[in-house]
């Protein structure tokens, strides 16, 4: 099975369309919505979990872009500051996911993008403000 | 006739620094050391065990000498970085503590507040080379006839500035949960409600004061690392109390020491000194700081070897107990434990999480062990002893 997590930008005039459904019925895949914020004729955003063949994933993903939803991997949009981390682990108490996390012996503060589902709890909980998950912006801007 | 059968004064372990002799290890090699071969024999060969610890420590903040301007000023209104800093001193000198905020913060009005800019930034700002705004206030005097200045200025630009903590290096500290059904924003991080995660703070078997139990050879005028340049221990730090609790080996079972350091900042480095923003809480600066401990008998040796699994801390209730000083535990976890991942607390299983970095402490060690090696660094001989206890600890346990 292939898993991988999604941000999704809905244009408009998606966002009255049963998109997620279509995922279902054609492409077999078993979906997660981990955040959405999807308003009638507004510009909508989701984080979605995508599990299913690696062939059917990737369908389904072209069938979305046909649509005009614009897909990023979710991965590539959280970041941690290498420079500014001093390896505390207060981010560790908080992430539901274990994307942060310790290795032991050592106690290295890790993290793994892969894992990380964007709920942002590590962000204000992180003393030097390490993490950075730069699509709240364009959540705001969304909801403005 | 002394008690030990190994005995080594200051000035030997020094002569031998500067001969490029020493043996210098870090607190965590000591540990296999002395277990392997003993106390006796480890104190026959290290000379310096490196201690460090890398953390939020509040008690905390620099004296800053700004600069005189034409005409004379006496501040006595001070703004840096639109954060107040007390200027009821001379002319121009001011205190800045790491934990006042900017003024036009919003604090804990939007709760939980950020808090992401206060005295400890500014801390970080200065010795990260970048220029601060420093505004001032004052009333004429004959001799002080300026009545507001405003200035940009840099570390550079300061005549002196020393950064003095009237307390760090806290000698253990609690474990904190929270066993109310809200979600509490404290100093020791944010705690779930009903006991579901544990934060602790203490680099444990790395952090100086608990591989000096009883301050044998901390004292004023230890030398050490203090935010990457060179400090002193100048004091006992507030709230020193050497009568906690204890273990059989010496480690106290609570808070108990702590020490007042203080060293001239323009040594000092943004790597070691690193202004935090605890959400709800308020603002702070992370200090860098490592203690070089003289292996100067057996007993020096049997106390540099403790092990997390051998130091021992309670855990305590931070969504009511605390602040309403309600004197109370759930009982006491290892280090090791608190290590692991996770502990048992009123028969739940509950996550952990290090507040204190142990890989920056490790570092630390590791730096300070390197510049004694290089003869960069000797140590610093206390000429008075920090408050103690009668002891007495059987090392061959």
């Amino acid at each position: 099975m292939y898993t991988r997590i999604y941000f999704l930008r809905f244009p408009k005039e998606t966002s009255d369309q049963p998109i997620i459904y279509q995922l279902v019925r054609r492409y077999d895949i078993e979906f997660n919505i981990l955040k959405a914020d999807i308003l009638p004729q507004r510009e909508g955003i989701m984080i979605l979990e995508l599990k299913g063949l690696r062939e059917n994933v990737k369908e389904a993903l072209a069938y979305l872009k046909d649509l005009g939803v614009n897909v990023e991997r979710l991965a590539g949009k959280i970041r941690r500051d290498e420079d500014r981390c001093f390896q505390c682990g207060a981010c560790t108490g908080v992430c539901p996911v274990g994307a942060l996390f310790i290795r032991r012996p050592d106690m290295a503060v890790l993290f793994d993008p892969e894992k990380c589902t964007g709920c942002g709890l590590c962000v204000p909980v992180c003393p030097i403000r390490a993490m950075e998950v730069c699509f709240d912006e364009i959540v705001e801007e969304a909801l403005i | 006739m002394s008690k030990f059968q190994v005995n080594k004064t200051y000035a030997e372990i020094n002569a031998r620094i500067r001969a490029g002799e020493a043996v210098v290890v870090n607190a965590e090699e000591m540990i296999d050391i002395v277990r392997r071969d003993g106390p006796v024999e480890a104190a026959r060969k290290v000379d310096v065990v490196t201690t460090g610890t890398f953390s939020t420590m509040c008690s905390s903040g620099a004296f800053l000498n700004f600069g005189q301007t034409t005409p004379t000023i006496k501040a006595a209104r001070v703004w840096i970085n639109k954060v107040p800093a007390y200027a009821g001193l001379a002319a121009i000198d001011i205190y800045l503590g790491v934990t006042e905020p900017a003024e036009d913060d919003p604090l804990n009005k939007i709760y939980p507040g950020e808090f992401r800019y206060g005295g400890g930034h500014i801390i970080e700002d200065l010795v990260a080379g970048r220029k601060v705004f420093l505004e001032a206030k004052a009333y004429p005097t004959d001799c002080y006839a300026n009545r507001k200045c405003k200035k940009e200025l840099a570390l550079a630009d300061m005549g002196h500035a020393l950064l003095c903590n009237p307390r760090n290096g806290y000698q253990n500290y609690n474990c904190a949960v929270n066993m109310t059904d809200r979600t509490v924003y404290t100093y020791m991080g944010t705690l779930k409600p009903h006991c579901r995660n544990a934060n602790y703070c203490s680099a444990g078997e790395l952090s100086p004061l608990l591989n000096d139990p009883y301050y044998r050879t901390i004292g004023l005028g230890t030398r050490i690392f203090l935010g990457g340049g060179v400090g002193y221990v100048t004091w006992q730090g507030s709230q020193h109390n050497p009568h906690a609790p204890r273990s059989p080996n010496g480690t106290p079972r609570r808070p108990a020491g702590t020490i007042m350091v203080q060293g001239d900042l323009k040594q000092m480095s943004a790597h070691w000194l690193r202004g935090v923003s605890l959400q709800g809480y308020g603002c702070s600066l992370a200090v860098g700081l490592g203690v070089p401990i003289p292996i100067l008998d057996e007993e020096m040796a049997y106390f540099t070897g403790v092990s997390d699994a051998e130091i021992f801390t309670q855990v305590v209730d931070y969504g009511h107990d605390y602040t309403n000083r309600v004197d109370r535990n759930y009982g006491e976890v290892s280090y090791a434990a608190l290590r692991s991942g996770e502990i048992e607390v009123a028969g739940k299983k509950v996550p952990t999480a290090p507040l204190s970095s142990r890989v920056k402490a490790l570092e630390i060690a590791e730096i300070l062990k390197q510049w004694i090696l290089d003869r960069k660094f000797e140590l610093g001989e206390p000429v008075a002893q920090l408050p103690t206890v009668d002891y007495s600890v059987d090392i061959n346990k």
